[in-house]
């Protein structure tokens, strides 16, 4: 139409509107301040990660909870990585060529650091492989009880004959104590 | 002249305690009663001395006196009086002096007990715990000394020495530097002498162990002797630790109570030994079995507390909780190296007159069972011992410096005590001679389905978390079954002697309190497995800058930012501190709370203190993380929810119970009336005994 | 306590192959912690040592002679001052205003070179504090904590001082309280 959609108010409403679409342009182009509102990535997320980490100059503190000023920019770094949608791992591997591997929660599995992972379970094994034939070595059953265990038949006074042992073994227990 | 004198103090008590192990050592080769007496005074000596010259120290610490090194170091004018006094196990050195001082206070209590039987060990106990207190005492004689004083030299140097330098006269600093901020707190004065008792108990079971082996006496006297000295040195080491947890969750201000630190491992280690050993040490009692294992265990306990210790004070570890790094390094070393070789030689060689006759009556049996536990907790010292050591090697070896933190920790230990918890529940029937799977399946079924049946309501009402649900069943199982012994043997006892309920468990009790007490205990341990269980997986965090009326909301409470204030508090700090409004997810107001941060100039440092609600449900923990007043950006605030937290105190005083009950001296013999007994048979006969 | 008896088996000591296992773990733990503890006794680099060859890649804008990295051994034959500094660190700003007046006295002799390194620190704030403290002599990140630990610094600021054979001559620890300082340093070391 060659009047425009508004009619006579055009060249009017179209000002306003030009104005209105300049203003949101520059204010879209604006720096953003950060006032009290949530910065995105949130805190959370923020803490998910450094959680992870620990602070590569204070010993043995966690990034997450470490006060210092140090750790503050750290934490400042991660939030910003992660608004650049850099995922968990390539933040955790910076972190790693950035200050050694000392800033991971566990031994990164390379090299000598298997030995952190593989020798627990093997002593322990060795410990469970011990201890079983040390056991055998020693059980001498005592063969009327095991006897009596296999021609028993569980049944109402089966349980009654049970807790008659069991009521005679206390009293002997407790007579022995004393 | 009070630093001279109580110097010098210490130098005679060093002296007394050297001459205590000499004339043991020749009291006993010459078979002189008379000279072994004479150490066993001598060593007597000890605790008075060293009291008189912490007495001294104390003195120094409370008035200000900050020419002395020390407490120019842990004091400052504007610390309270009790926390001056607290500040003696402050530092390193006055620490020593402290662990020196409860270490003669045992010697004393060990050398004035009856020692007309087993004179035998008399020298070698001496000897042991001599030797100890020595090295002690020899590292504040000559290494860490607390009487230290400044000086300024007339090249105007300060310099700290305990005699006169030429040509200087004693420097006072106007002001100390205080303590750390940390330790400021109530708990810090009950955790470290809490740990510290339990570390230097466990030396009389070992001095006593070191006797036996020496005088080549292979039965159980040496365990009989130290019976209720173990059960107080574990009482004491677990209450250290609980009371560690504890602090660290009131007060660092992470939301957390363990954090698998280097430190809070070494203390863990010899309770995992300790623990251990209480335990075999029945079998060994009972029925002469594991002599050589005990042996083993008491030693290694032994040898993880000096160990320990030793981590913890030299700085080869770093840690948050470690000391500054310090000349005593070597000297623990040396002492390390020299009482591990003589006690490993020592067992070595009596290794084959502690061989006994091992019988057991099924792989099931009782013994085996205790066996397993014994296993299981050398497992886990076996996961926390390479954990420690690792990153030392991986620094020697490749010079990469690696962290092992509790992903490592966690992964490797949970289902260690998850099994744990299970031998908890099913050891106890073992005591009745049960053999076979099939009647301790018969008298397992009804727990097991009771707490299948809570864990499938905890399914459907609670959470979904697998691990979780397994933890809950093993919890509800152990309970269970524990609660099942005690009604089991309170109705044997009703039906036969005809006694009421509580009547039957008193009895139980006063009978035989080592086994019930152990119950009460494992019943402990299960409350505190819940209070672990709620807080490892049902904690709630989040964190959020607010303005002020802006509100955080987690879980089922609504924590609302109303207002912040800065002040200048008690003894010179600078408080921080924020209030919160808390309500619940209906809109209820609950209350207030109060997190802030606290900063201390003289020590430069920063303490945040969370506002804690505590309920038995759980705990809302706020931590105020930041506020810069310059700026109007707000406060940054951190809220955790934590599930089941107060179940720890309940756990404690219920362990406490425990531990009294065990520990109680039993019932003479014979004092029970000699009765007919009628014992009901379902099939209507009777027949009868007498007691 | 049990008698020998003829049912009783003999009774044998550890075996040998246990005694050795046992001896050869307990030697090595003491081992393992001699060193460790060695180790941790240990300065920093002292007076007198041979400084190693490291490589340092400069942030964009500090480089030296445009060079993409700067390696301490193509400085041989010149006096260096290495600075291991941190944005974090408040003592640091105490001393930046005294090495950047210092390198403008020095920097025209061509025989002198300062070289910074930032030690475990963030880029953008990095820059910050060099901008804000008007510092212009190479200066880059110490990438895996590799020269501090060359060096053994136990903190920051430390600065190492190394004359024209490679030899390290001083160490000073903490902040210069003045210019006056590092030039009475650097001085001797020109002759």
């Amino acid at each position: 139409m060659s009047n425009g959609p508004f009619g006579g108010r055009t060249r009017l409403s179209s000002s306003v509107l030009l104005v209105l679409l300049l203003g949101i342009a520059v204010a879209v182009q604006m720096p953003q301040t950060v006032h009290a509102q949530e910065p995105t990535p949130s805190d959370d997320e923020v803490n998910r990660i450094a959680h992870q980490l620990y602070c590569p100059v204070c010993e043995n503190t966690p990034l997450d909870v470490c006060p210092t000023e140090a750790c503050r920019q750290w934490r400042a770094l991660i939030r910003r990585q992660l608004a650049e949608g850099w995922s968990e791992s390539r933040i955790q591997q910076y972190f790693v060529d950035q200050y050694g591997a000392r800033v991971l929660a566990e031994p990164p599995r390379t090299g000598l650091n298997w030995l952190v992972y593989i020798l627990p379970p093997l002593i322990i094994l060795a410990g469970v492989v011990m201890l079983f034939r040390s056991l055998r070595a020693w059980t001498v059953p005592d063969s009327e009880e095991t006897q009596k265990d296999a021609q028993e038949k569980p049944s109402a006074s089966q349980a009654d004959a049970l807790s008659d042992t069991y009521v005679a073994r206390l009293e002997d227990e407790l007579k022995k104590r004393s | 002249m009070l630093a001279e004198i109580g110097y010098g103090i210490l130098v005679v008590a060093f002296v007394t305690a050297i001459y205590s192990v000499a004339a043991a050592a020749y009291g006993d080769r010459t078979r002189s009663a008379g000279v072994v007496e004479s150490a066993r005074r001598a060593m007597l000596l000890l605790w008075p001395l060293i009291t008189l010259s912490a007495a001294t120290l104390i003195y120094l610490l409370v008035t200000n006196h900050f020419e002395v090194a020390y407490v120019h170091k842990v004091t400052s004018r504007s610390m309270p009086a009790y926390l001056k006094v607290t500040a003696w196990w402050g530092g390193q050195a006055g620490s020593l002096v402290f662990w020196s001082w409860l270490m003669s206070a045992f010697a004393s209590l060990v050398a004035l007990r009856r020692w007309d039987r087993d004179r035998e060990f008399l020298p070698w106990v001496i000897i042991v715990t001599s030797v100890t207190t020595a090295f002690f005492l020899g590292l504040v004689v000559f290494v860490e000394n607390p009487f230290s004083r400044y000086w300024q030299t007339s090249a105007g140097e300060i310099v700290t020495s305990m005699f006169t330098p030429a040509n200087a006269a004693v420097f006072y600093p106007a002001d100390g530097r205080g303590l750390n901020p940390l330790l400021r707190h109530p708990g810090m004065i009950f955790h470290p002498p809490m740990l510290y008792l339990g570390f230097v108990s466990f030396v009389i079971p070992f001095a006593f162990a070191i006797a036996a082996l020496v005088t080549g006496r292979s039965d159980d006297r040496w365990i009989r002797l130290t019976r209720r000295w173990t059960l107080w040195a574990w009482l004491f080491l677990s209450f250290g630790l609980v009371l560690g947890s504890r602090w660290a969750y009131d007060v660092l201000g992470w939301g957390g109570f363990w954090g698998w630190d280097p430190v809070e491992i070494a203390a863990l280690m010899p309770w995992l030994t300790g623990t251990a050993f209480l335990h075999s040490v029945m079998i060994q009692e009972k029925r002469g079995l594991l002599k050589q294992w005990n042996m083993m265990l008491i030693i290694l306990t032994y040898a993880l507390v000096i160990f320990g210790t030793f981590l913890t004070r030299s700085g080869v570890l770093s840690s948050v909780h470690a000391f500054a790094q310090s000349a005593i390094g070597p000297a623990f070393f040396a002492f390390i190296g020299v009482t591990f070789i003589t006690s490993i030689a020592l067992l070595i060689y009596r290794w084959p007159e502690l061989r006994s006759e091992t019988e057991l009556k099924s792989m099931l049996s009782r013994e085996a069972l205790f066996l397993l536990n014994n296993l299981l907790f050398m497992s886990v010292l076996v996961v926390c011992f390479w954990g420690v050591i690792f990153p030392l090697i991986s620094e020697l070896v490749t010079g990469q410096k690696v962290t092992v933190g509790p992903p490592f920790y966690n992964r490797a230990t949970a289902p260690l005590f998850a099994s744990l918890m299970l031998l908890m529940g099913i050891a106890p029937l073992s005591a009745w001679g049960i053999s076979s799977i099939r009647t301790l399946g018969r008298l397992m079924w009804k727990s097991i389905a009771l707490a299948l049946l809570i864990t499938a309501f905890l399914f459907v009402t609670y959470t979904r978390n697998a691990l979780a649900l397994i933890g809950l069943f093993l919890v509800a199982f152990v309970l269970l079954i524990t609660l099942q012994e005690f009604s089991r043997a309170a109705r044997a006892r009703m039906r036969t002697q005809g006694e009421s309920f509580f009547t039957a468990l008193w009895t139980l009790f006063g009978r035989d309190p080592r086994r019930y007490g152990g119950y009460i205990i494992h019943i402990s341990m299960m409350l505190i497995a819940i209070w672990l269980l709620g807080i490892g997986f049902f904690q709630m965090e989040t964190q959020a800058t607010l303005s002020v009326d802006d509100a955080i909301s987690l879980g089922n409470y609504r924590v609302k930012y109303e207002s912040i204030a800065q002040f200048r508090g008690p003894d010179n700090r600078q408080v921080t501190r924020a209030v919160l409004g808390i309500f619940d997810s209906g809109g209820t107001y609950l209350g207030e709370l109060h997190p802030r941060i606290d900063y201390y100039a003289d020590a430069e440092q920063n303490m945040t203190i969370p506002g804690e609600r505590a309920t038995l449900k759980d705990d809302l923990y706020v931590l105020l993380i930041d506020w810069q007043p310059a700026t109007a950006t707000g406060a940054t605030f951190k809220v955790f929810v934590n599930p089941l937290v107060n179940w720890l105190w309940l756990g404690s005083l219920v362990f406490l119970l425990g531990i009294l009950i065990a520990a109680w001296p039993r019932r003479e013999a014979g004092s029970a009336p000699v009765r007919v007994r009628r014992v009901q048979r379902s099939d209507g006969s009777q027949s009868s005994t007498t007691d | 306590m049990s008698e020998k008896t003829n049912t009783t088996p003999a009774r044998r000591g550890v075996p040998v192959w246990v005694q050795v296992l046992i001896w050869v773990g307990l030697i090595g733990l003491l081992v393992i912690l001699a060193i460790g503890l060695n180790r941790s006794q240990r300065g920093t680099l002292q007076p007198g040592d041979r400084v190693g060859n490291f490589d340092l890649t400069p942030f964009s804008g500090y480089e030296y002679n445009s060079q993409a990295q700067v390696s301490l051994e193509s400085l041989r034959g010149k006096v260096l001052l290495i600075n291991f500094w941190a944005s974090w660190c408040k003592p640091c700003e105490q001393e930046a205003a005294e090495l950047r007046s210092a390198w403008a006295y020095y920097k025209d002799r061509g025989d002198v070179l300062f070289v910074g390194v930032d030690y475990v620190d963030t880029e953008p704030e990095a820059r910050e504090y060099l901008k804000k403290f008007d510092i212009t002599f190479p200066n880059g990140p110490d990438v895996g904590t590799k020269i501090s630990q060359m060096f053994r610094i136990k903190g920051v600021p430390e600065t190492y001082f190394i004359d024209r054979d490679g030899i390290l001559r001083y160490v000073q620890v903490g902040p210069f309280s003045s210019e006056g300082q590092i030039r009475a340093i650097i001085d001797p070391l020109l002759q």
